[in-house]
């Protein structure tokens, strides 16, 4: 098996700052780390001519060819499953899963071989793949178009998770988990597919397995992670004129997760919030509060608070605004605190 | 890739009469039964003899060392021989095997140690051998993922042009599984080098093939995919190997996908906890033990001279000696460490698992402390 690079293309040349969308800097991610190692080889539901139905994957067939990006028949199970003998065999699959609840069919797969064949082989048989899923909600889709599927993934041994939540993180960490020797659930919050930035690429953020602190406050700590970031701040902003002073942390990394940066914060601070639009009962939130409180308990001023979306399904387009997770909504989860004792 | 490849009719229905190249009575069958294929050559035939006997020899050892309590549990493939060792004989050493929890004669075949085959069933770890080396994914338990698996290894090689072909194993019951069918339909739109081997034993545990499927044959599933599908006799080893070795080739040279069924029966229980009284009679045990596959095999070598006393012996003692060396290794216990549990699960170290780590070797500590005060 060949490990050098194609003659395809150089990475994308750096070049001067260049606004550039979420979806622009995974379609540059892909881009690039597909002409760095020729093993990299993408396919899905739609990824060929259409680029995607998010266009993350454009052009890119136009560039590489069909043997390097192709559009698979329509099943999840058999996307992952075949992902699986791919990576066996010593290729270094990039799958797509469209949506969220379209995964669900490749459960099986993802849970019982994903996350279990390097442990089973006792580390004889890795499996480097990134299964690509756009999550979450806030684009007025139909049902099955806007779960938030991060806990089945995260409670599960053997499966790295990653969301970013802004354009030079989508960069980066694509292209760390596509290097990486473990499987990776890449998760990309489709309400910020559109999120533009000045970049320069190829961009390097912090490593994937670490959390980011994206704004200093010195008395409440929110732990926020891809489309709850931008809430957070916004939070973060209202509660300024309030003379409230809030630090936000970007999990980025869901599985592992960054203790020592969380950790760090939170003694800072000695308050914490975790935000995301998952429903709260059984949560990613349950777990990230639980170890919070474990190893910060006596620096802790107050309970850790979850500020989620409702233990509800889904709801439909034109309801899901009173269903996720506001800046107004975690204010208002924070004033519930006893901040005299503080 | 050659483009005189051999394309059999995908739109026609596989035979509903087995494809059989020996009969129960040892005879060679030739004419449209044989579906046109050939009986293999008599030293082929001899070594496909000695491979079943071999692998029946450890089969019955193992059930016998499961009844001792040696293993977890065993899932036997007694009365499949013919199924299994004429697959598994028709790939080569560079192809890649996908097998089931089932196929553990297979894996013997294959040249896999029996300690390793069976350090699963003995409840060592989920896997004992190396799967590069002998070139065998680990034994899948989830029915008919392996399948896609072995779908996407050979998509991989055929993309490196690599002329390997993946064969893997299911049962009956695993084509009732989405995967089976994801698979069927990815091998054949993708052309990959793929052979499907459904080892029709005709129970999945309990349940009868009536209540998995309506078709005629588990064959016919491959024209819905358009690829060709056999329906074989699996208690004949000389069809099975027959017909896998010309899917084998049509495979290597660019044909895509076959999917083979090979009729046969579960002569043993699904494993050592099962209780097949209780769904099936015993008089259908008996009519399939006098269809045996091995028995079969030497009438025809020994009417045509080609088993001598001689050889009969030497092969006897082979599978002799592979049953002591299941016994011997099998007795020994192995030497397992705890603290492996944390070793393999990533390939990126994780301070939430080395704290963990660090916890259980600390209880072991403590425990040796305690036994060796004790004493």
């Amino acid at each position: 098996m060949t490990t050098t690079a194609t003659d395809a293309r150089p990475e994308s040349a750096a070049s001067a700052p260049t606004a550039l969308t979420m979806a622009g800097a995974l379609n540059a991610a892909l881009r690039d780390a597909m002409a760095a190692d020729d093993r990299v080889v993408v396919y899905g539901e739609d990824v060929g001519p259409l680029g995607g139905v998010f266009r993350v994957t454009d052009g890119l067939q136009a560039t590489f060819g069909e043997d390097r990006i192709w559009d698979s028949p329509l099943a999840e199970s058999g996307i992952v499953g075949t992902a699986i003998g791919m990576a066996m065999y010593g290729m270094r699959p990039v799958v797509e899963m469209q949506f969220d609840a379209f995964s669900y069919p490749a459960f099986e797969q993802m849970v019982s071989h994903v996350a279990k064949m390097r442990n089973r082989t006792k580390g004889r048989m890795p499996l480097p793949m990134v299964v690509r899923i756009p999550c979450a909600g806030a684009i007025g889709g139909v049902e099955h178009h806007s779960d938030s599927s991060e806990a089945y993934w995260t409670s599960t041994p053997g499966l790295t998770v990653v969301m970013p939540s802004n354009p030079a993180d989508a960069y980066s960490m694509l292209r760390e988990a596509i290097e990486s020797d473990d499987p990776v659930v890449f998760m990309e919050p489709k309400s910020r597919y559109w999120a533009k930035e000045s970049l320069e690429l190829p961009v390097r953020t912090e490593p994937m397995d670490r959390a980011a602190v994206v704004r200093e406050g010195s008395d409440v700590t929110l732990l926020a992670y891809g489309p709850t970031v931008r809430t957070a701040l916004e939070a973060a902003d209202a509660a300024t004129a309030e003379g409230l002073s809030i630090e936000v942390v970007d999990l980025r990394s869901l599985s592992p997760f960054d203790d020592e940066t969380v950790s760090a914060s939170v003694r800072k601070t000695s308050r914490a919030a975790v935000i995301h639009e998952a429903a709260q009962f059984g949560g990613y939130g349950a777990e990230v509060a639980a170890r919070v409180t474990e190893r910060n308990f006596h620096h802790l001023a107050a309970p850790v608070l979850r500020v989620t979306g409702f233990d509800i399904p889904y709801p439909s387009p034109k309801l899901e605004e009173y269903h996720l997770p506001t800046a107004d909504r975690v204010l208002a989860a924070l004033a519930t605190w006893e901040w005299d004792l503080a | 890739m050659s483009l005189s490849v051999e394309r059999p009719d995908t739109r026609t229905l596989p035979s509903q009469k087995p494809i059989r190249l020996l009969d129960n009575a040892g005879h060679a069958v030739h004419g449209s039964a044989a579906g046109g294929f050939e009986l293999p050559d008599p030293a082929t035939l001899l070594d496909l003899y000695r491979r079943m006997v071999v692998a029946r020899r450890f089969d019955v050892q193992v059930t016998a060392l499961t009844r001792q309590g040696r293993l977890a549990t065993y899932p036997s493939a007694l009365g499949q021989e013919a199924c299994e060792i004429g697959a598994i004989s028709a790939l080569e050493a560079r192809d890649w095997f996908f097998p089931t929890y089932r196929d553990s004669v297979a894996l013997l075949t294959r040249g896999i140690a029996p300690g390793d085959i069976l350090a699963s069933f003995r409840g060592d770890w989920h896997n004992g051998y190396d799967q590069h080396a002998h070139r065998t994914a680990s034994q899948a338990t989830p029915l008919a993922t392996q399948a896609l698996h072995a779908v996407g290894l050979g998509h991989a090689a055929r993309l490196r042009s690599d002329p390997i072909v993946a064969l893997t194993m299911l049962g009956d019951g695993a084509t009732s599984e989405g995967d089976a069918h994801e698979a069927f339909n990815f091998a054949a739109v993708w052309q990959t080098p793929t052979v499907f081997v459904v080892q029709n034993n005709q129970f999945a545990i309990s349940v009868p093939l009536s209540r998995q499927t309506r078709a005629a044959t588990l064959a016919d599933k491959a024209v819905g995919y358009g690829m060709p599908g056999y329906h074989v006799d699996g208690n004949d080893v000389a069809a099975m190997y027959a017909v896998t070795q010309a899917a084998v080739e049509r495979a290597r040279s660019g044909g895509g996908p076959t999917l083979i069924e090979g009729l046969t029966y579960r002569i043993e229980a699904h494993t050592n906890s099962d209780d097949p009284t209780r769904y099936r009679a015993a008089r259908d045990v008996e009519h399939w033990k006098c269809r045996d596959p091995i028995e079969r095999l030497e009438r025809y070598l020994v009417s045509e001279g080609a088993l001598s006393e001689q050889v009969r012996t030497e092969i006897a003692d082979a599978a002799e000696q592979v049953a002591a060396d299941t016994r011997e290794v099998m007795t020994a216990e192995a030497e397992l460490d705890p603290l492996e549990l944390f070793d393999h699960v990533y390939a990126r170290p994780r301070a939430a698992l080395r704290e963990q780590r660090d916890r259980l070797e600390a209880e072991l500590a403590e425990t040796a402390a305690a036994a060796g005060g004790a004493r």
